[in-house]
């Protein structure tokens, strides 16, 4: 089937094979686990508030329900089929503009993940960059322009605070977010995500996994919680809380662009649990029957694939849970805790493990 | 192919630059400071077809990422209204004019004195980071290390003007 790929020069083989996966990663996985995530959201409120949830829509035109997992579908229509509506003191070109600028950084941002070791001869990563964290949190740091374009463009006051605020709530949090993944620099001594998977391969003390998050908790915890504030999500929703500012910086927003900030969360989301397993879980990897090697069957490249969406799946849900279990911070104590707490904390972990890796490898290992 | 897209970014950055002081279609200082994003990404392109990954990476992630964000935040809080009707005024040009003239002298007057061309180190592939950090760390040291003092003291002068009363 894909024989006249190798009959092409190499560079045009490259260029194909990154088409194929980028298709393949963006139309068989990252929106299809959108749409199912927004699903799982609604349903798993729905349990936590002891409600039913959205379980009706199966099938159309037949009675076959399918536990509502028609709804996802459903609700892409009526997104699609709204009326755009666009208020008439909006500034047109930042409107236009800001739904596209949170969604394309999302979605760049996955480009350098590695989902899986290998199937057949190719990588499992769109581009196995070098720098692979110091691009992931540069364009990371480029979604805030949509949340911010976004409220300037309403030109009215809700809008406006939600933008201002996450502008200042992002900056602050990717602060801390950046200096907690430094120590796992220093201890991989690499900033490519492939090596720092290949970093965890084995396991530690003979039976827990060789995973990141055993050697460096804090920069777990750290990181969890800055995700959570960099994908505004409850507790850190300020941007968007709805007892203060309506609905934040898309308040002025209907239909698909609306549908376009909510696929931007939900995207981030998916980025954001991508990297907790590549940094702290260990990636692809499994430290039993040889699954920390990269496969060398079809079948296993499939089955580590399925481990990385599997461990991912854990932190989704843990997002969705996280947020129908905690009230919202105030702002002045999420400022707080951003700089006050976290960045001096994050700075001690850097020194302490620099120290230990100082303490621990002898002084030839230059 | 790597020609083209020189001067693709090239030309972008060109053009941002000049797109953030001379818009002639909005005088409105939130696309001012976006067009600098796009000149600093822009820019981020020309260092990656320099293999300075690194550099195009830190490029966006402070620059795009962190300071142009808090360049909007503060634009946001000033009275917008009054920027876009500012007119232009003859002291304004005049430094300006001054200011750009000598500039341009100095670079003309340098690129006409090297030798283009010559003498160039052929970019590293593979590795940079720790090839960047070595030197950092060994060669310009002293520089490296003078440059973080002077970070230190333009944070202490922010904290010190944002003091209300000095006691």
């Amino acid at each position: 089937m894909f024989d006249w790929i190798n009959n092409l020069s190499p560079g045009m083989q490259t260029a194909v094979w990154a088409t194929i996966k980028i298709l393949g990663v963006l139309f068989l996985a990252v929106l299809p686990m959108v749409s199912y995530y927004v699903m799982a959201e609604r349903r798993i409120s729905a349990w936590i508030q002891d409600r039913v949830g959205p379980n009706r829509v199966g099938i159309p035109l037949t009675k076959i329900k399918l536990f509502g997992l028609g709804q996802p579908a459903a609700d892409a229509v009526k997104a699609i089929l709204k009326e755009d509506f666009m208020p008439a003191h909006v500034r047109k070109v930042y409107f236009w503009l800001a739904p596209m600028l949170t969604l394309i950084p999302a979605f760049m941002v996955l480009a350098v993940i590695p989902f899986g070791s290998t199937l057949g001869a190719q990588k499992m990563v769109i581009a196995d960059l070098n720098v692979g964290i110091l691009y992931t949190f540069g364009i990371v740091s480029l979604g805030v322009y949509g949340i911010v374009l976004a409220g300037y463009a309403a030109n009215s006051k809700y809008p406006f605070l939600g933008g201002i605020r996450s502008s200042a709530q992002l900056v602050s949090y990717e602060l801390a977010m950046g200096m907690s993944v430094v120590p796992v620099f220093m201890l991989v001594g690499d900033l490519n995500l492939s090596s720092i998977i290949g970093y965890q391969q084995g396991t530690l003390l003979g039976f827990l996994p060789n995973w990141l998050i055993f050697k460096l908790p804090f920069c777990f915890i750290i990181f969890l919680i800055s995700a959570f504030a960099e994908t505004n999500r409850l507790p850190f929703d300020l941007p968007e809380s709805e007892t203060e500012l309506v609905a934040g910086y898309n308040t002025e927003y209907s239909s698909m662009k609306f549908a376009m900030f909510f696929m931007g969360e939900y995207t981030n989301m998916i980025a954001a649990s991508a990297m907790m397993v590549t940094l702290f879980f260990g990636g692809w990897t499994l430290p039993f029957a040889g699954l920390d090697q990269p496969a060398t069957t079809i079948m296993g490249g499939f089955l580590h694939i399925g481990i990385f969406i599997g461990k991912m799946l854990f932190f989704m849900v843990l997002f969705i849970w996280v947020r129908w279990m905690l009230p919202r911070f105030r702002y002045d104590q999420l400022m707080d805790l951003g700089w006050r707490r976290f960045v001096p904390f994050a700075l001690a972990n850097i020194l302490f493990y620099a120290v230990y890796i100082w303490a621990t490898t002898s002084g030839a290992a230059n | 192919m790597q020609d083209i897209f020189f001067y693709i970014f090239a030309f972008l950055t060109l053009l941002c630059g000049v797109m953030v002081v001379a818009n002639p279609f909005s005088r409105n200082p939130v696309t001012s400071a976006m067009f600098l994003v796009l000149t600093i990404a822009s820019m981020a392109g020309l260092f990656v077809l320099l293999h300075a990954f690194f550099l195009a990476a830190v490029q966006v992630l402070v620059y795009a990422g962190a300071v142009m964000v808090l360049f909007l935040f503060v634009i946001m809080l000033l009275d917008l209204k009054e920027e876009e009707r500012r007119k232009l005024n003859t002291y304004g040009i005049a430094a300006a004019v001054i200011g750009v003239g000598s500039i341009a002298a100095i670079l003309v007057k340098t690129l006409a004195e090297s030798k283009v061309g010559e003498g160039l180190a052929m970019p590293v592939k593979q590795g940079q980071v720790k090839e960047l950090g070595n030197i950092l760390f060994t060669q310009y040291l002293l520089p490296f290390e003078i440059l973080s003092v002077l970070l230190l003291v333009a944070m202490v002068g922010a904290i010190l003007l944002s003091k209300k009363d000095l006691k």
